[in-house]
């Protein structure tokens, strides 16, 4: 198991070990700042009743801008879950998908308005659709890394989990079965030291899910989710091993969890008001502001501009997102199947390849009607 | 034309579709160099090696979850659950996952994924090797649910299953494997899925089942045209889609209906089948639906008097079908 160290923190050669230049830096705050301001609308939006539900990434953007920040868009694989709006956001998932998926509407790319928000998947930019039950989309991640080495391609696929999903038998089954193979694929566990309410001492018998790496034949990396840098680092380290077929790698993000676990939850239940507060130092945004400014790459005209743009990019993308149509009803029993009926061959409104009419009581039952509604 | 058991069906014909496409790959328990515990996958690891022929770990959630990713990815896997009594580990990724993927991206994405168990008892498997599954998965949309009983047709539909885009659960009924012969066409002929078949025509009582029953559906008809009654045999062949019309038209027909199926009575997927009949036919019936299935124990025990006890049989089905057409 490997600790990653911090890189130089000051002067103006901040990231320059790590060939990132002023602009990468930059860019790399803006995108922290982008998803911060993303996530906090979310939970605006649902406090004034306008979406149901929210579960967010707050506190976990350091780590997820800087480990998806290597990876190559729309060629590399991101199998991501319900906290990774800033690793979507960095991978190319645009504020406006994302609110798309708050609003549940019909253009939705993730599920054109079928799933919670927080279930996110675009197709045409190899992100795999998330679902609700944990630690399940890790084996899908394996199973791409798979397909990659058996067509002998240099894709990297890269999958996050909750340290609570580390303990469900996917995670081992996917791990042995990607240490046995040596597959091209990245596991982040993010532990922000709670499973909903249960914290860590409760859910895992070691205290760093890092050290199961050495149960699978695969380093095992501890980064804090403070350094971006440091993240940065592993994160390239680990994208390299696995481009040039050299095996997965298992990195735990140790992060902290700012908001409750999602809409429906209070931590003040199970967290207390000290434990919240002294959580705000490893909040990753102020310090690695901190640090850009430090080393002077970061000036009041870039950081005003960077936050007027935040703000403007998050109102876009909420009303937008807002005023787009809700899903037409009349195409909720599609994608059954490719072209198939749902349950039987004689389904009176199938005609071979999709659904028509309103079907008498068939129909009303099932909310049919002509095609006109369009794709949903 | 060629006479094949159930078995090597299966097995010519997954070697004939890795010929054609290069993406198809097979991976489960003992699948490589011993060839399947049943010899089902018996020299696709010689032809085509480890890669594309592969022995997993003993993970089914694993087995199904990486075939999940590697169809998303593009390759077509089929992978094999040794026993279908084995396949629950990976009941949350085919519940949760392949069944749901197309649906809850909106149709983004889909799992052609075939995955193949032998079921059933009737060869002092016990509880744990002579499990009938089919109800559980049956259940599910967004998945496909195929049983087939002759040589014929597994060819058929194993093609069929392997090259549609969604995930099919192709159920071998174990006892099958060498016990049932059949013609084999050449050519590359395919069975459409969501189409059910009448294997015997007749005229006083429907006989529904699928799989291993489907054969002692047409042993218990032969026995029943000897005391003067006509029964029809119709053989589901996919439980999902499922062919209600051809089952319909029999009913419609005969105006009585038997359904038998190898699997506990309570909620198997025959109730499914007596409900639409109940729904749909019930102005052509003159007589109730019965069924003939295996009763309501957790399993099928051991000892071979308990076996014979549990699984239904070509007198039994004759039995309730001579009381049903006398009804």
């Amino acid at each position: 198991m490997a600790t990653t160290k911090a890189a130089p923190k000051a002067g103006s050669e901040l990231g320059a070990d790590l060939g990132l230049s002023r602009d990468d830096l930059i860019e790399m705050y803006r995108l922290m700042a982008v998803a911060r301001a993303v996530d906090e609308r979310m939970w605006i939006l649902n406090r004034a009743g306008k979406i149901p539900f929210v579960i967010s990434g707050q506190g976990h953007e350091g780590a997820q801008v800087a480990l998806a920040y290597a990876l190559k868009k729309d060629h590399d694989w991101m199998v991501p879950y319900y906290r990774s709006v800033a690793s979507l956001i960095t991978f190319g998932m645009s504020p406006r998908e994302i609110m798309l998926a708050q609003f549940a509407r019909g253009v939705d790319p993730s599920s054109g308005g079928r799933q919670m928000p927080g279930h996110y998947g675009i197709a045409a930019r190899n992100i795999l659709s998330v679902s609700s039950p944990v630690a399940t989309q890790l084996l899908h991640a394996t199973g791409i890394a798979w397909a990659a080495k058996l067509r002998k391609s240099d894709v990297v696929t890269i999958t996050y989990i909750g340290e609570g999903s580390s303990n469900q038998g996917d995670f081992h089954e996917g791990l042995n079965f990607a240490g046995v193979h040596q597959l091209p694929c990245i596991y982040v566990v993010e532990n922000n030291g709670y499973a909903i309410s249960v914290p860590m001492a409760l859910q895992s018998a070691v205290p760093d899910i890092a050290i199961r790496g050495a149960g699978y034949a695969m380093p095992g990396v501890i980064i804090d989710g403070v350094d971006v840098l440091g993240c940065y680092r592993a994160g390239v380290e680990a994208i390299e091993r696995a481009r040039k077929g050299e095996g997965p790698t298992l990195i735990e993000a140790k992060v902290t969890r700012l908001t409750a676990h999602s809409s429906d939850d209070q931590q003040s239940k199970y967290r207390s008001a000290e434990e919240l507060e002294s959580e705000k130092d490893r909040d990753p945004l102020p310090v690695f502001r901190q640090q850009l400014r430090d080393a002077g790459l970061l000036d009041d005209e870039t950081e005003a501009a960077m936050v007027a743009e935040a703000r403007k990019v998050v109102e876009d993308a909420t009303d937008w997102a807002e005023a787009q149509a809700d899903p037409d009803p009349a195409t909720a029993q599609r994608h059954v199947y490719a072209d198939m009926p749902p349950a039987r061959m004689d389904d009176p409104l199938w005609t071979g390849s999709r659904f028509i009419g309103d079907g008498g009581p068939w129909g009303v039952l099932r909310g049919d009607s002509d095609e006109s509604g369009g794709e949903g | 034309m060629a006479v094949m058991t159930f078995i090597e069906s299966v097995r010519d014909t997954l070697a004939q579709e890795m010929r054609r496409d290069e993406s198809i790959v097979v991976l489960g328990e003992d699948v490589g160099k011993k060839g399947g515990v049943f010899l089902a996958t018996d020299g696709l690891y010689a032809e085509f090696g480890g890669d594309r022929v592969l022995d997993t770990p003993l993970s089914e959630s694993m087995i199904v979850g990486v075939s999940i990713g590697a169809a998303i990815a593009g390759l077509r896997p089929v992978p094999e659950i040794q026993f279908a009594d084995f396949i629950f580990p990976a009941f949350n990724q085919i519940l949760s996952e392949a069944a749901r993927m197309r649906f809850r991206s909106n149709g983004a994405f889909s799992c052609p994924m075939t995955l193949r168990a032998p079921y059933g008892g009737g060869v002092h498997g016990a509880l744990y090797h002579s499990q009938s599954v089919e109800a559980f998965f049956a259940h599910i949309p967004g998945l496909q649910v195929v049983i087939p009983s002759t040589p014929y047709d597994a060819r058929g539909l194993l093609r069929t299953s392997i090259r549609d885009d969604d995930p099919v659960l192709f159920f071998e009924h174990k006892k099958m494997y060498r016990s049932i012969r059949g013609d084999v066409p050449d050519g590359d002929y395919t069975i459409p899925i969501g189409q059910a078949k009448v294997t015997r025509e007749g005229s006083d009582v429907s006989i529904i089942a699928y799989g291993l029953m489907a054969h002692y559906a047409l042993e218990a008809a032969e026995l029943l045209a000897t005391d003067g009654v006509s029964a029809e045999v119709v053989d589901v062949r996919t439980l999902r889609p499922l062919d209600g019309e051809t089952l319909l038209a029999s009913v419609r027909k005969t105006g009585k209906a038997c359904i038998v199926y190898e699997d506990n009575r309570f909620g198997g997927y025959g109730a499914e089948i007596a409900a639409i009949l109940a729904e749909e036919a019930f102005e052509s019936l003159d007589g109730p639906i019965v069924r003939v299935t295996g009763p309501d124990v957790p399993g099928v025990p051991y000892n071979h008097v308990l076996e014979d006890w549990f699984m239904p049989n070509p007198d039994r089905i004759a039995d309730a079908v001579r009381r049903l057409a006398a009804y």
